[in-house]
């Protein structure tokens, strides 16, 4: 008789179903999976190394193109640990407004995750669904900000300026007609929080509409329930965090059990899931994204107000205005130290944590009293995930492994740095 | 219970459970609403057994480990201090050996969380610079099995009694440890496709170091916004 071995295959990197550039090497018994490998660090750029060699403000740019479908929570947490290692905090404003962004930034990543996680098993429509929404969030960033991704909004201090009164328009010249333009441009006619507004009340409604696709759907439950089962023991053991910990059945969320910035003056509720397969941990990212508008409301109230200053009132750490500069010596030369030497921090070490949309995004800062990190340690929450897909994965079906990276909201900028 | 609060119970009950039973070494110190826990090297697998288990303590989730290389500390590349008559220096122009202490070069911190009594504790280690190994502590999370990999493979820190200690985030067949501070930021080697041996191939690598931003460290505190006095400074040389 013929011996018979495993059959072993590669995966990746270049697989549509990758998300980026996975290489896991799948060891089969049939259509069954015995072992699971990935390989990791194809996206290796660094950031950590690099971070060393920069003044503190000059990587906040970098932070975004980590987990580059939730840029500002990146910011937040590295932009917090630096805050947290100063002993400053920023005015009330500022935090209401990385509330608000924080939560338009949990609803892009989760529009992007269920977009690709269905089209991944096999529903091409949400995905366009999911694609005309984020279109209208990243608008938003790039009113803030004038990107419409690597935003670099948050700042030391505070957040690099106030919410626009204007919210970017379309104009004639890119689009065929009147009749266009006066569609696209229906909701920007006010400020930037009237566009946000104008979303959130909306928005409820287009979430119905992603559940009407699917949460019932039989070809998606049959590729989701019972998948990738993890009981609450083993994803507390696999240093699992967000929804990931949250579809097994363990109410844990950073914003509410040690809240930052202003997470304990807003309403909202946790989702748990039961089972702990793909299609809790969906249904958890569902309504997270459901309490993530109510957020947004909350905000969007809360910053009509309330007008203040969005910036702590220290030229050591943030620029002064550029008025006061062609007036004033001292505010020259702070400038000139600032955009030069930066600010200095003192001596110690912070850890610092933010409910990313994936999970726990954490910075941990080493510094010897320089202009930079002496060490910056990045824990991003989908390196811990992907670390528990040998163990998720085993016994299943080939096919499931798509599934099971989709329900993991893989992204390889945070795994990789 | 506010963050404090839980705080002083942990600290009370490592003090009690760790300190006092069993490592007499450790020390704990408390700075900016953070515990952090210095344990010997060889006694790490011991107090990592106790927070895993003791069910006070219970410390069911490994946050994060890294390693980290203190062979530049506080190394600046601009000397600000004094003023001496020849001027201030011109920054980026230093060129010393690094000067690792030699007994504490490396240190492995873990960030433990607990998820049961919402308490987190960072435990260090420093490791000395010939042979850097420690335990590994992935019989007790098995989140740590990742961790451990990167730093092994960024510092060089080996981790004894891990399951699987291969490199994770660099290139198959890297040569080095990035994250060590004697590692040039601009790599080693350089990378191109090759047309007459139709392969990609490996070259030392053409471009130089640069400093934009010199590294400055300043004891003066003058950004500390507590306003904490400054150390007393040595007398500028005489001009």
């Amino acid at each position: 008789m013929a011996e018979i071995r495993n059959f072993t295959i590669n995966f990746g990197p270049q697989h549509p179903a990758a998300h980026g550039v996975l290489r896991l090497v799948l060891e089969m018994d049939g259509e069954v999976i015995e072992r699971a490998d990935p390989h990791v660090g194809l996206l290796h750029r660094g950031t950590e190394k690099l971070a060393e060699a920069k003044p503190w403000n000059q990587s906040i740019g970098y932070m975004d193109r980590l987990d580059y479908v939730s840029m500002m929570c990146n910011e937040h947490g590295y932009v917090g640990a630096i805050e947290k290692l100063l002993g400053i905090e920023p005015p009330i404003r500022a935090r209401y407004i990385r509330v608000m962004f924080d939560e338009i930034t949990r609803i892009l990543n989760h529009l992007l995750w269920l977009g690709s996680h269905a089209l991944d098993v096999g529903a091409m429509t949400v995905f366009l669904y999911c694609f005309r929404e984020r279109e209208d969030l990243m608008d938003c960033y790039e009113a803030v900000s004038g990107a419409r991704m690597h935003a670099t909004y948050y700042r030391p201090g505070g957040v690099y300026r106030d919410l626009p009164d204007q919210m970017t328009r379309y104009e004639k010249e890119h689009l065929g007609s009147e009749k266009e333009l006066l569609y696209r441009n229906r909701a920007r006619g006010g400020s930037l929080l009237d566009f946000i507004e104008d979303f959130t009340e909306r928005f409820p409604r287009l979430v119905d509409e992603y559940e009407t696709l699917l949460t019932d759907n039989r070809i998606w439950k049959q590729r989701l329930v019972g998948i990738g089962v993890v009981p609450p023991e083993r994803a507390r053991q696999l240093g699992f965090t967000g929804p990931m910990l949250r579809g097994s059945g363990i109410a844990w969320d950073l914003r509410k059990k040690q809240p930052y910035a202003v997470y304990d003056q807003v309403d909202f509720d946790i989702p748990v899931g039961t089972n702990g397969d793909c299609y809790d941990r969906y249904l958890v990212r569902i309504e997270e994204m459901r309490q993530s508008n109510r957020i947004i409301r909350q905000c969007v109230e809360w910053l009509r107000n309330n007008p203040g200053p969005v910036m702590i009132d220290d030229y050591k750490i943030a620029p002064p205005p550029r008025a006061k500069m062609k007036e004033e010596m001292e505010a020259l030369i702070h400038h000139f130290k600032l955009f030069t030497e930066g600010y200095t921090t003192p001596e110690g070490e912070v850890y610092f944590a933010v409910e990313a949309p994936k999970g726990e995004f954490g910075c941990y800062i080493v510094s010897d009293g320089a202009n930079k990190p002496y060490r910056l340690k990045i824990r991003a929450p989908g390196f811990a995930h992907l670390a528990a897909m040998d163990e998720m994965a085993r016994g299943h079906m080939l096919a499931d492994v798509v599934a099971i990276i989709g329900t993991m909201d893989i992204v390889f900028g945070e795994i990789d740095r | 219970m506010s963050l404090e609060e839980r705080l002083d119970d942990l600290e009370e009950l490592i003090e009690e459970h760790i300190l006092d039973e069993l490592c007499e070494d450790c020390s704990l110190k408390r700075e900016r609403n953070e515990l952090t826990l210095t344990v010997p090297r060889d006694r790490l697998l011991d107090v990592m057994t106790v927070l895993r288990r003791k069910a006070a303590l219970g410390f069911d989730q490994c946050t994060d480990v890294c390693g980290v290389d203190y062979s530049a500390w506080k190394r600046s590349e601009w000397e600000v201090a004094n003023a001496p008559n020849t001027g201030f220096s011109r920054g980026a122009e230093r060129d010393e050996p690094l000067q690792p202490a030699p007994e504490s070069r490396f240190a492995v911190v873990y960030h433990l969380l607990s998820i049961s009594n919402n308490w987190r504790l960072r435990v260090k280690t420093f490791l000395d610079d010939d042979f850097p190994a420690v335990d590994s502590v992935v019989g007790l999370w098995k989140s740590a099995d990742w961790f451990e990999r990167e730093a092994f493979d960024l510092f060089g820190i080996l981790f004894k009694g891990h399951p699987d200690l291969r490199r994770i985030l660099t290139d198959y067949g890297f040569v080095g440890h990035p994250f060590r501070k004697d590692f040039p930021l601009v790599g080693q080697v350089e990378m191109r496709y090759d047309e007459e041996l139709g392969r990609v191939v490996y070259e030392p690598v053409s471009i130089e170091p640069r400093v934009n931003t010199p590294r400055v460290v300043r004891d003066d505190c003058r950004y500390n916004p507590d306003g904490i006095e400054p150390p007393a400074r040595e007398e500028a040389a005489d001009g």
